[in-house]
């Protein structure tokens, strides 16, 4: 036998399938097809958590997503431990193990539980006000704390071993539950032939048509019917059918985010499987289905386990064939509890009693209920339930007063009515509006091109659920381009039907009393808090929600949204609706970041990109850098070497003999048509017509606000075409940049522009034995000084392959930087690299090349510029067009304050201790002696120690700066006060002759 | 997210193939050195942001890469139209009470 709870011939499961499962150490038997919660309850388990604030015992409320308390960890193995899994949605498998959370040392005895006691500390908004002061304690005492008391759960502590996909999907008709509603438009939609998705978050299709006895649609049990339907559905070519698979999100224009859970309720799922699968739906027409949930009472110590929804109770033994109790009570606002003690009562529980808080309702159940021989008492309320661990009893009393009478119990099934589950709704931007006559929310405002039906749309009973579904699902098909319909409405033969309920707090909860009436379990809040937040000046529904946490986090107000809003609105003194409901927020329920990440994580988190040589730089033992998503060559160090000492070796191997350097990653652009040299004029601040086709020149690119957006050489190679390059992070913007202009700006020029960027790789090699390096492998290129002067560019060959080859240097030194298709990079570079051997060439990385750019005051554009400094600012007047009427930034750079003195200028810095390296990014000041907060007048840019000048460098921007040459200024730094003086920008050779050299 | 209507691909597309470029119909004058002060603000640094309908720049940037104009709701995020880049500014919008 699966549990002594467990009912004979009550529920759908075959008693013959039996899985064994562990809680907190101990082994169960439970039945295939069981939730963890009703394996548990068929083995009398009710405690199986504790609260996230008081830690209070904590039981199932529900049999669904919206279970507030019973939240577990799932452990499969070391690396899959899933906190905060809903034992109530938690498929049982064989082997399942599971922990309860949130208590030490054990979950009967937790020493957390003192918080109960100390309640009055907890109260609403206890996170404000009693971690306010002092300042510094929040980060290193409270919230460390906070965090580690308040936590739901623990987060695996190993990387997700699981896998996880992501589907994108069209359809016409997206249907969002799966309940009868749900299940009727989905049939009437699909059967004009339209694309029709239809979901729900259960394991099975049926919704309430699981536990309600009394259905009858087409002549079948209710339950059997919606089997036989999703069969059918499941067989058409037009339609998906997802099971396990909740709507999480409704975004914009009718896209919908689904998440389908497709391992978690196997024993072994198998690693062909994903975990999670994430659908991203966008439907022409979407139908929601949701029906509605369930609410509790509100009354003292509410939340004692055993204390459960009734349609949840319904669920356990209609279903799964689990009675929750021996000895159940009942309290109720209204009748569908009724339904529940009848179907108990028949399968041989005893009902202790029925408390129905109104004073003579009438009707069928309440006389089944009566001919059953169940003690009715009406006009009464539960006003505390006994017990701790378990409920033991209900105490009952007059609604206004009187005699209190206890009854002993084992649980209590409470019903206050069923709130629409407009969450999805909501999410669509649709506006809810307030039915005073049902005293609920309902869709009211449409902002997309959605239809609620059934429960979810205020529509009480069965049949009239089922036509309403039927006729807006035709409609979304015939909306969304359906020709012709064929099918046949379901009849609904018979159903069940009840009345409205009650919100707020009951009585014995009033006012008037200190009681732990629970409105939201998962948050623990109580009647009270809501009342204390109103009386402490929280006037919007919002803040309140905020000041006790009222409906936030997991749970979504699933449960607690129409009773905190009802305590506020009467605290205030105000009708429902001008109080106004709180806005659901995405997602349902929790969504893991498995499903959202997919398999965009680890090396498929963002691309890599590789250059030609990076093979042959592996090789050679380089340390890489990221630059952006390049992989660069950092340095090359050789045994025994350290960055420092590897650099040195580089920086000096260059100057003195050579090196060779791969410069693939800046960004290249092909600039061509009988426009471009117009279209440069517009986009650079240089003059171009004039320049000849195979010379280069250093080109500045500003914004319209006159500011540095990127640099580079460009290269003319004909009167047409100009190859032009980038720094490596600006290559895609400033595509985007030109690209702009010339669509929008300057649509009149005959350009094309083309990202070359990875078509050529570029080998830098730089130094004096540069040219002896490269010239025994051209073919068709006069490589004389006067053939191929400084900054000019040729066409021919090296190693039989084509290349453009440049005359230029980023190092000061003669140098030349050799572009080859990309497939061709590699074998050139060994080319040239064997060619180099013969004359101690040495490769260098990225940080060689930055101080040896510093050393020549070359600067970097993003790291010496930062989008305030001009053109002025940076030393580079020089470059700018004087003659030109109009490029890009040409009024921008004439605004008052970028043309006004005082600017922060780029110069020089030497340390007056030369071995002193400054920090990139420090500041600098004129007087160090002056009081904190100091002046500052400009910081560090660029600083490294420079081997060839035996000293160390640095670059700064400092306000007035080529006015304060020779000056002292300071450093402060937490270790002492850097002296530094203001020089020029050229560390090295500053008359330029190795250029040459 | 968003579908965007391509003027020049003629098709709706998911917001991720797009790229937002500012708003639309600012001209660049033809005489950029010759303007005030006054004038370059105006152009350079001043935007309507309005509560409801703006004329804004997209690009199709993973599509066919193309500048073009939309007209968008900002309170709902909903497109109203969208038109080639150099069109003029449309005098009436479908669906929208002058
Ligand atoms: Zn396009």
């Amino acid at each position: 036998m699966s549990g002594a709870f467990r009912i004979p011939r009550a529920g759908r499961l075959s008693q013959a399938k039996t899985a064994r499962f562990s809680f907190d150490g101990q082994s169960y038997t439970g039945i295939e097809g069981d939730t963890l919660a009703s394996a548990l309850l068929a083995n009398g388990v009710h405690l199986v958590g504790r609260s996230f604030k008081y830690h209070r015992p904590r039981g199932f409320l529900s049999a669904g997503a919206e279970e507030p308390n019973a939240l577990v960890q799932i452990v499969r193995d070391d690396a899959r431990k899933t906190p905060n899994v809903r034992a109530t949605v938690q498929e049982l498998y064989d082997g399942l193990a599971a922990n309860s959370q949130n208590r030490w040392p054990s979950l009967s005895f937790d020493v957390g539980a003192v918080n109960d006691l100390a309640s009055p500390m907890f109260s609403a908004g206890f996170y404000y006000k009693t971690f306010m002061w002092p300042k510094a304690a929040w980060k290193s005492l409270y919230e460390p704390k906070i965090r580690e008391a308040a936590g739901l759960g623990v987060s695996p502590d190993k990387p997700d071993p699981d896998h996880y996909s992501s589907r994108y999907a069209h359809c016409d008709v997206l249907v969002l539950g799966g309940g009868a509603a749900g299940i009727a438009a989905a049939l009437a939609a699909a059967e004009t032939g339209v694309r029709v998705i239809l979901a729900d978050e259960q394991a099975e299709f049926g919704g309430s048509l699981r536990f309600e006895t009394g259905a009858r649609i087409d002549g079948q049990d209710g339950f059997a019917w919606a089997q036989a339907a999703i069969a059918r559905l499941g067989a058409m070519d037009n339609v998906r059918v997802l099971s396990r698979t909740t709507a999480f999100g409704y975004y914009a224009q009718n896209f919908v985010g689904l998440v389908e859970r497709v391992g978690d309720h196997l024993k072994a799922p198998g690693h062909d499987l994903p975990r999670e699968r994430l659908w991203q739906v966008r439907a022409k027409r979407v139908v929601l289905a949701s029906g509605a949930i369930e609410r509790h009472m509100v009354f003292a110590n509410n939340d004692r386990p055993g204390i459960m929804l009734a349609g949840a109770a319904r669920t356990f033994l209609n279903h799964y064939g689990v009675a929750v109790g021996r000895n159940v009570g009942v309290y109720t606002a209204n009748d569908s509890a009724y339904a529940a003690a009848i179907d108990l009562k028949k399968a041989g529980v005893n009902i202790a009693a029925i408390v129905d808080l109104r004073d003579n309702p009438t009707g069928p159940v309440i006389d089944e209920a009566r001919a059953l021989g169940i003690e009715i008492n009406f006009g009464r309320a539960v006003i505390r339930a006994g017990g701790k661990l378990r409920v033991s009893s209900m105490t009952v009393q007059p609604k206004n007063g009187g005699g209190e009478r206890t009854i002993s119990v084992d649980a209590i099934l409470m019903s206050a009515g069923w709130t629409p589950s407009v969450h999805l709704f909501s999410q669509s931007r649709g506006k809810v509006a307030f039915n005073d006559e049902t005293k609920r929310f309902v869709p009211g405002t449409y902002a997309q091109d959605c239809v609620s039906v059934g429960a979810c749309n205020g529509t009480d009973g069965l049949s009239a659920s089922v036509d309403e579904a039927y006729a807006a699902g035709a409609k979304a098909a015939r909306d969304s381009g359906a020709k012709s319909a064929k099918g046949v409405k379901p009849k609904v033969d018979a159903s069940e039907s009840w009345s409205r309920g009650m919100l707020g707090a009951a009585p014995g909860a009033g006012p008037d009393t200190t009681v732990k009436a629970f409105v939201d379990f998962q948050n623990d809040v109580t009647a009270k808090d809501i009342r204390q937040a109103v009386h402490e000046g929280m006037r919007s529904i919002e803040h309140v929600k905020r000041f006790t946490t009222n409906g936030m986090a997991t749970d979504q107000g699933k449960t607690s949204n129409m009773h905190g809003l009802a305590i506020a609105a009467e605290t205030l003194g105000k009708p429902i609706p001008e109080v106004g409901l709180t806005t659901f927020r995405a997602p349902y329920t929790p969504v893991t970041f498995g499903a959202i990440v997919s398999h965009a994580r680890g090396p498929l988190f963002d691309p890599t990109r590789k250059t030609a040589t990076h093979p042959w730089a592996e090789a050679q033992g380089a340390v890489f850098e990221d630059v952006g998503q390049w992989k660069r060559a950092w340095y090359f160090p050789k045994a025994g070497e350290d960055m420092h000492a590897a650099v040195d070796r580089e920086c000096v191997a260059v100057r003195t003999t050579a090196g060779l350097f791969d410069a693939s990653t800046l960004g290249k652009i092909e600039v061509v048509g009988p426009d471009a040299a117009k279209f440069m004029e517009l986009l650079y601040t240089n003059p171009w017509e004039k320049l000849e086709p195979g010379r280069c020149r250093y080109g500045i690119m500003l914004r319209e606000d006159g500011f540095i957006y990127d640099d580079g050489v460009v290269g003319r190679l004909a009167p047409d075409r100009f190859h032009v390059t980038t720094t490596t992070g600006g290559a895609p913007r400033v595509m985007n940049h030109m690209e702009d202009y010339l669509q929008t700006e300057f649509p009149h020029l005959n350009v094309w522009l083309t990202s070359i960027t990875e078509q050529w790789a570029v080998i830098a090699v730089q130094g004096p034995k540069s040219r002896d390096i490269i010239a025994p492998l051209v073919e068709g290129i006069d490589m004389s000084d006067e053939a191929l002067p400084h900054m000019s560019v040729r066409e021919g060959k090296i190693c039989g392959v084509p290349t453009r080859l440049f005359r230029m240097s980023f190092t000061g030194e003669r140098g030349f930087e050799v572009n080859v298709p990309a497939d061709y990079g590699q074998a050139v570079w060994e080319a040239l690299w064997a060619e180099g051997q013969k004359h101690g060439a040495t490769a260098y990385g990225t940080e060689s090349m930055h101080v040896l750019r510093a050393e020549k005051g070359y600067i970097i554009v993003g790291q010496d510029t930062d989008g305030t400094v001009t053109p002025n600012d940076a030393g580079l007047d020089w470059a700018v067009g004087k003659k030109k009427s109009d490029f890009v930034g040409i009024r921008g750079m004439a605004r008052p304050d970028l043309v006004a003195k005082g600017r922060k200028q780029l110069v020089g810095l030497k340390t007056k201790d030369p071995k002193v390296v400054l920090e990139e990014g420090a500041q600098i000041v004129e007087d160090p002696k002056q009081a904190i907060p100091m002046k500052m007048i400009g910081h560090v840019t660029s600083s490294y120690w420079s081997q060839n000048c035996g000293r160390s460098i640095a670059l700064a921007l400092v306000a007035g700066g080529r006015d304060r040459m020779g000056d002292t200024l300071y450093v402060p730094m937490p270790n002492g006060v850097i002296e530094v003086e203001v020089t020029g920008m050229v560390f090295f050779d500053e008359t330029g002759g190795r250029l040459n050299g | 997210m968003l579908l965007i209507r391509c003027p020049y691909c003629e098709e709706e597309r998911p917001e991720l193939e797009f790229r937002n470029a500012g708003e639309a119909h600012i001209a660049r004058s033809a005489n950029m050195s010759g303007e005030s002060d006054d004038d370059f603000e105006k152009f350079f640094f001043i935007r309507s942001n309005p509560k409801g309908i703006i004329y804004e720049r997209w690009r199709h940037m993973h599509g066919c890469a193309r500048f073009f104009n939309a007209v968008r709701d900002t309170v709902t995020d909903k497109f109203v139209m969208t038109y080639k880049a150099g069109e003029p500014k449309p005098a009436k919008l479908p669906g929208v009470a002058k």
